[in-house]
């Protein structure tokens, strides 16, 4: 188990964060490469004012009007989506373990706003989970890979969670919130998760296909 | 359209459409779409039809074009028919969805290259397929003839003319300011616009000209999903402009016209950097800007007082950017405006387009269902007049008009502008002068 966790925390750690990196990076790369010669209508109409704003709204709570008519889920969707960005980028533990590896490490929260935090994201995972499940519109669109992905968030918040709280076996609880943690991270820019880099770019041409040609707000 | 039903899939062809298309921004469209939901609310088919979840834009373009790049382009006549009844008879392309999705998917792009890969199987409703043939012959969707079209611009020269000393409606002249191009359906079925139109222009003394040719400015073969014949569509027109040297092609009030000739057309016919070759502007920004500039004058005795609504066609307002023109213009020539709600860009489409009111009476119920949406807005407002810069627009109301008892009545700007506006003494007939 110990040979397990050193590799997890080692070579696998390194694997996971170069797939991501490297991953979305290549992935970019790839679209923008497709888009100079397919997607000229990106670049006829580029403009930067309405593709920032077109961005921009979509990234504060409330700022569009599909937001604004949807209050509740629009609340529970920024929680999820801060937590899941603020507490594995600013635990202590995680960067204590950037500090050491690095020798760089970010500003870090408390172990309890952590834990609060945790919650909090939980709370909206349920919540998403939950919708996803009920709305007929929404049910009737997701799939079973879906659903694998939106677990693969939330698992390695219940296990750091519970091992953190020493719930369970803190060995076995550590490595599974390791291994599911780099498989989320090896994931993503292979899956509508790399969302998370082409939400700025589909975003941006929205904003010049509606906002530049048109003058069209697009929130 | 049953006959092709029999004949087999040619897949080869729809994996050349699929991979023509299959650019940055598909790809990333089917690869993101998270599945949330958020554009169901903002669909008017979904919104009328008890919020059935399968009239979600992101559910038709899953079940239609991501389903076809799943299947790499194998799919049989069964799911093409299935896709036929999605992309024709449950979105008009309004793009409205577009406004609401997180990441601003383009869902209507998406069903149009749907409707690109049916139709190159045939699958096509026929009511499109016939005006495809028509464009085809003679370049526009009735199937009129050059012939027939001057004369009926000659006979309305002469008619308006009694009513407007002066007017004439000058066909190729060069280098005219406009270009005025035209839906076919006037000088087939309402040779009076065309009447109406010189008598604007005669009045704001517009230098003007209508063109033998390319005077056709509607595309329903870009609804068609029939891109060469939409490129050839508009080259006709744009090439005419280009030779008799025009500054501006003028579009009739029809929406999709301008889509077609400001926005979709350049690149339909393959035109470098996306622009059409002449600057294309739409009436509703002409008739504001005639009015703005005092070229035109209202008479305030004349003006509409019962109260009046304004119809935000999509493809002149979401897609056209003329919302604020609209209601300025409509400021001139009504005292009780009432707005819908909602409204401008943010605006549900009529239920007429797409090329849903070509598409005739197989579609015709979809259409009164999808309508109730636009028909509820309308009685909300408590208005008389529905003004409707939009062919289909236009007749789309006047059928919602009859099958909800709106008790409206729906005009276009020219027929008030006409109304409404001072003639100037030079321009009055003088009397006695039809006695000679």
């Amino acid at each position: 188990m110990d040979d397990l966790y050193a590799f997890l925390i080692g070579p696998a750690l390194w694997v996971a964060f170069i797939v991501f990196l490297g991953g979305l990076c290549l992935r970019v790369a790839f679209l923008y490469g497709l888009s100079k010669d397919r997607d000229k209508v990106i670049y006829n109409h580029a403009d930067m004012s309405w593709g920032v704003r077109s961005i921009f709204h979509w990234l504060i709570p409330w700022g569009s009007v599909s937001m604004r008519n949807q209050p509740v889920f629009t609340l529970m969707f920024f929680l999820f989506h801060i937590c899941l960005f603020a507490v594995p980028l600013f635990l202590l533990a995680h960067n204590m373990m950037w500090q050491e590896a690095f020798g760089i490490s970010l500003p870090s929260m408390s172990d309890g706003t952590a834990d609060i935090l945790t919650i909090v994201f939980l709370v909206s995972f349920v919540f998403l989970l939950a919708r996803r499940m009920v709305r007929p519109e929404v049910r009737i669109l997701t799939t079973a890979w879906d659903y694998t992905l939106l677990l693969l968030t939330g698992i390695p918040f219940v296990t750091g969670f519970l091992a953190y709280h020493q719930v369970g076996d803190y060995k076995t609880l550590l490595i599974l919130h390791i291994l599911f943690a780099e498989l989320l991270l090896i994931v993503i820019p292979f899956s509508k998760l790399a969302h998370i880099i082409l939400f700025f770019f589909s975003r941006a041409f929205i904003g010049f296909e509606f906002g530049g040609r048109r003058g069209a707000r697009t929130w | 359209m049953n006959d092709v039903l029999e004949k087999p899939v040619d897949t080869h062809k729809i994996r050349e459409i699929l991979n023509a298309n299959d650019g940055a921004r598909i790809k990333t469209w089917l690869s993101i779409c998270s599945r949330c939901g958020l554009c169901a609310e903002s669909c008017f088919f979904y919104l009328t039809n008890n919020r059935d979840p399968r009239f979600s834009p992101a559910y038709k373009f899953k079940s239609t074009l991501a389903e076809m790049y799943r299947r790499k382009g194998n799919v049989d006549r069964d799911f093409l028919r299935k896709c036929y009844d999605i992309i024709w008879g449950e979105c008009t392309t309004c793009r409205r969805c577009s406004m609401y999705c997180p990441f601003g998917i383009d869902i209507a792009t998406m069903i149009s290259t749907a409707r690109t890969v049916c139709q190159s199987q045939g699958v096509v409703p026929d009511g499109l397929e016939r005006t495809s043939v028509n464009y085809r012959e003679t370049g526009n969707q009735m199937g009129m003839s050059t012939d027939d079209f001057l004369d009926t611009c000659s006979w309305m020269e002469e008619e308006t003319g009694e009513e407007l000393t002066g007017l004439t409606i000058p066909i190729d002249k060069k280098g005219a300011k406009y270009m005025y191009c035209l839906n076919a359906r006037e000088p087939m079925y309402y040779p009076q616009d065309i009447g109406m139109a010189a008598k604007i222009f005669t009045v704001a003394e517009e230098d003007w000209t209508m063109s033998s040719t390319g005077w056709e400015a509607t595309n329903l073969a870009m609804y068609a999903g029939d891109r060469a014949l939409a490129g050839q569509v508009v080259k006709n027109m744009y090439e005419k402009a280009v030779e008799l040297g025009v500054q501006n092609i003028a579009i009739t009030e029809c929406g999709h016209a301008f889509r077609s000739a400001a926005f979709e057309g350049p690149y339909f016919a393959g035109y470098a950097g996306g622009k059409p070759p002449v600057a294309v502007v739409h009436s509703v920004q002409l008739f504001y800007e005639y009015l703005r500039d005092g070229r035109i004058k209202i008479d305030p005795d004349k003006m509409l007082t019962e109260p009046v609504t304004y119809q935000d066609p999509c493809n002149v307002s979401r897609n056209g950017g003329l919302w604020e023109e609209g209601r300025k213009l409509t400021a001139f020539l009504a005292k009780d405006f009432r707005e819908m709600t909602p409204n401008r860009e943010h605006n549900h489409c009529c239920g007429g387009g797409g090329g849903f009111i070509p598409m005739g009476p197989e579609f015709k119920k979809r259409r009164m269902i999808s309508g109730r949406l636009k028909a509820d807005q309308i009685r909300a407002t408590g208005a008389k007049i529905v003004i409707a810069p939009c062919h289909n627009c236009y007749d789309q109301i006047n059928d919602l008009n009859k099958e909800y008892n709106l008790g409206v009545k729906v005009l276009s700007f020219k027929e008030i502008i006409c109304e409404t506006m001072i003639v100037p003494d030079k321009f009055k007939p003088v009397e006695g002068d039809d006695e000679e």
